[in-house]
């Protein structure tokens, strides 16, 4: 059997194609027939509230955790019949800046953006220190290159961990929730420094965020999530054009509406009533 | 009634699932353990926080026992005329049982519990899930250097831990009981046989190695990534790292003894 066969689908216009995704934890289901295009060169945005299954959707795009049904592909690689090889050739070509920054504790700024390129190519020191200044330089932290992880403030941690996902120029790049508690200056820098990687580099990236201003600012297409499903998509302005009410409650941060504001749960007045 | 057996089940499930993840895990390390080669500098690194770092414990309660060993062991001996039999019995002691079996439970301690949280908190902080989305296998890069550092240190602490131990029996016997030099090192060299004690003991000791760096990269991989997860794995790797020896000591022991 051909693994080129059985693994590859075409489309010429899309780096990731997930058609009809699901994916459950134990009982819980999490994602229900997901679909989403992310063009290449484009920063598609995915948006909603806290677990919704954005992060999950992460995972099963770079391919570490394995849908129940439906596929993913990137860069017409289906992921989850990927083998183990072929899947880490894939993410040599993905960069993924997680929500901690995920940042090795034991090595300074400079070995961190280095760890990549020491693991995958073959270059001498002094291309990987060049690289790693450029890479620094890049997120305006080439001064902060001997620090180690615990001496960073989070928006510098996050920005080291940008520097090293795009250590190897990927065509890919994956944001999970790059503003979440950052102070207004660093969610500036990191928006503009999504935008900037973006178009000088000619990546494709995905922003997982629930982030309203600073995502519309920053995407070109946006993707609305709510209890596993695609509820909306289209640009920033088509989003606030729509009078869907899910969208209109999620844009301008309505406390009630199609989201419910209470937990699914029994009626209040029984809940009361029984004594504990 | 059925609750109690449903709870036996799902106990018995739950025990024979983390078994087959535990095995598997094992054979994944086995595959990764080749690669060491092409990096001997993570193996090196390793074996100086594994080893290295645990021969000041090692080698000091190696002396305590032995002391203790040589004041207990003097106190039997000298009422039936045998006290230049001190050596032999200490060495035997160490070499065949206390040496492989203490050094593995220090060792679960110092080492084993260290080798789990540091990889629970690597899991816990995403450093192993970012290794994975940089295509870097974290079994190769991170938990065999430590496994290996930990089959080899562990037969190396044993050793240190028997010596240590003989040489505090020397102290005790020598300098504050008054036996003869030559009668301690003389009986020691007839009555310790290398292929029946040390060998065997040497075997008992790369067992336990085998074994507890096992638990240890396990209890740390396998840990939920959450503080109370850690900290609970780390206490795991300690319990069942002592079960797990003595139990093994006392088979080995029949196998080799008996």
């Amino acid at each position: 059997m051909s693994s080129s066969r059985v693994n590859k689908i075409h489309h010429t216009e899309q780096a990731i194609v997930v058609q009809n995704l699901r994916f459950s934890r134990g009982e819980r289901l999490i994602l229900d027939g997901v679909d989403i295009q992310v063009p290449r060169g484009k920063i598609t945005a995915i948006m909603g509230p806290s677990g919704t299954g954005k992060t999950t959707l992460l995972g099963l795009i770079g391919g570490q955790l394995q849908p129940d049904s439906g596929t993913v592909s990137v860069e017409n690689h289906i992921v989850s019949t990927l083998s183990r090889t072929e899947l880490y050739r894939l993410r040599q070509r993905m960069g993924m800046l997680f929500q901690s920054g995920a940042l090795f504790s034991d090595l300074s700024v400079y070995d961190n953006v280095a760890f990549p390129l020491r693991e995958h190519a073959d270059f001498s020191a002094a291309m990987i220190h060049d690289l790693v200044m450029m890479k620094l330089h890049a997120v305006g932290l080439r001064g902060a290159c001997n620090l180690m992880p615990n001496e960073l403030s989070a928006g510098m941690a996050r920005r080291v961990a940008l520097a090293r996902a795009i250590a190897l120029d990927p065509m890919l790049i994956m944001y999970d929730e790059p503003f979440t508690g950052q102070d207004p200056i660093t969610v500036s820098v990191i928006m503009r420094l999504i935008r900037r990687l973006n178009d000088s580099l000619g990546l494709t990236s995905i922003v997982i965020s629930h982030d309203v201003p600073e995502v519309c600012a920053i995407a070109d297409q946006i993707y609305l999530l709510s209890s596993g499903q695609v509820v909306a998509s289209g640009s920033p302005d088509e989003l606030h054009r729509s009078e869907s009410p899910w969208v209109v409650q999620f844009l301008s941060a309505q406390p009630d509406g199609p989201i419910p504001f209470h937990f699914p749960a029994k009626d209040f007045i029984d809940d009361m009533a029984e004594s504990p | 009634m059925l609750n109690g057996l449903q709870s036996m089940g799902q106990r018995g499930l739950s025990f024979f699932s983390r078994l087959g993840r535990a095995t598997l895990f094992f054979l994944r390390i086995l595959a990764a353990l080749p690669s060491l080669f092409l990096k001997p500098r993570l193996l090196v690194v390793q074996l100086y926080s594994v080893g290295v770092l645990s021969f000041q414990l090692i080698a000091i309660s190696g002396l305590a026992v032995g002391m203790v060993l040589g004041l207990q062991m003097y106190n039997t001996l000298v009422d039936f005329g045998a006290e230049n039999s001190l050596g032999p019995v200490v060495a035997l002691s160490l070499v065949r049982e206390l040496g492989p079996v203490l050094a593995a439970l220090l060792f679960a301690g110092r080492a084993g519990s260290a080798l789990t949280a540091e990889i629970g908190l690597m899991k816990a902080t995403e450093q192993l899930s970012g290794m994975e989305m940089m295509a870097v296998d974290p079994i190769k890069r991170i938990v065999a250097p430590r496994y290996l550092a930990g089959v080899i240190s562990l037969p190396l602490l044993a050793a240190i831990f028997s010596a240590a131990g003989i040489i505090g029996s020397y102290i005790i016997g020598i300098s504050l009981l008054g036996i003869d030099t030559g009668a301690f090192w003389s009986q020691m060299q007839i009555k310790v046989d290398w292929y029946d004690d040390v060998l065997n003991g040497i075997i008992k000791s790369i067992v336990f190695g085998v074994v507890a760096t096992w638990i240890a990269v396990f209890e740390g991989y396998d840990a939920p990534p959450t503080t109370e997860g850690v900290s609970r794995a780390t206490t795991r790797t300690v319990v069942h790292t002592a079960f797990a020896v003595l139990g093994l000591d006392f088979i080995l022991t029949a196998l080799m003894f008996g």
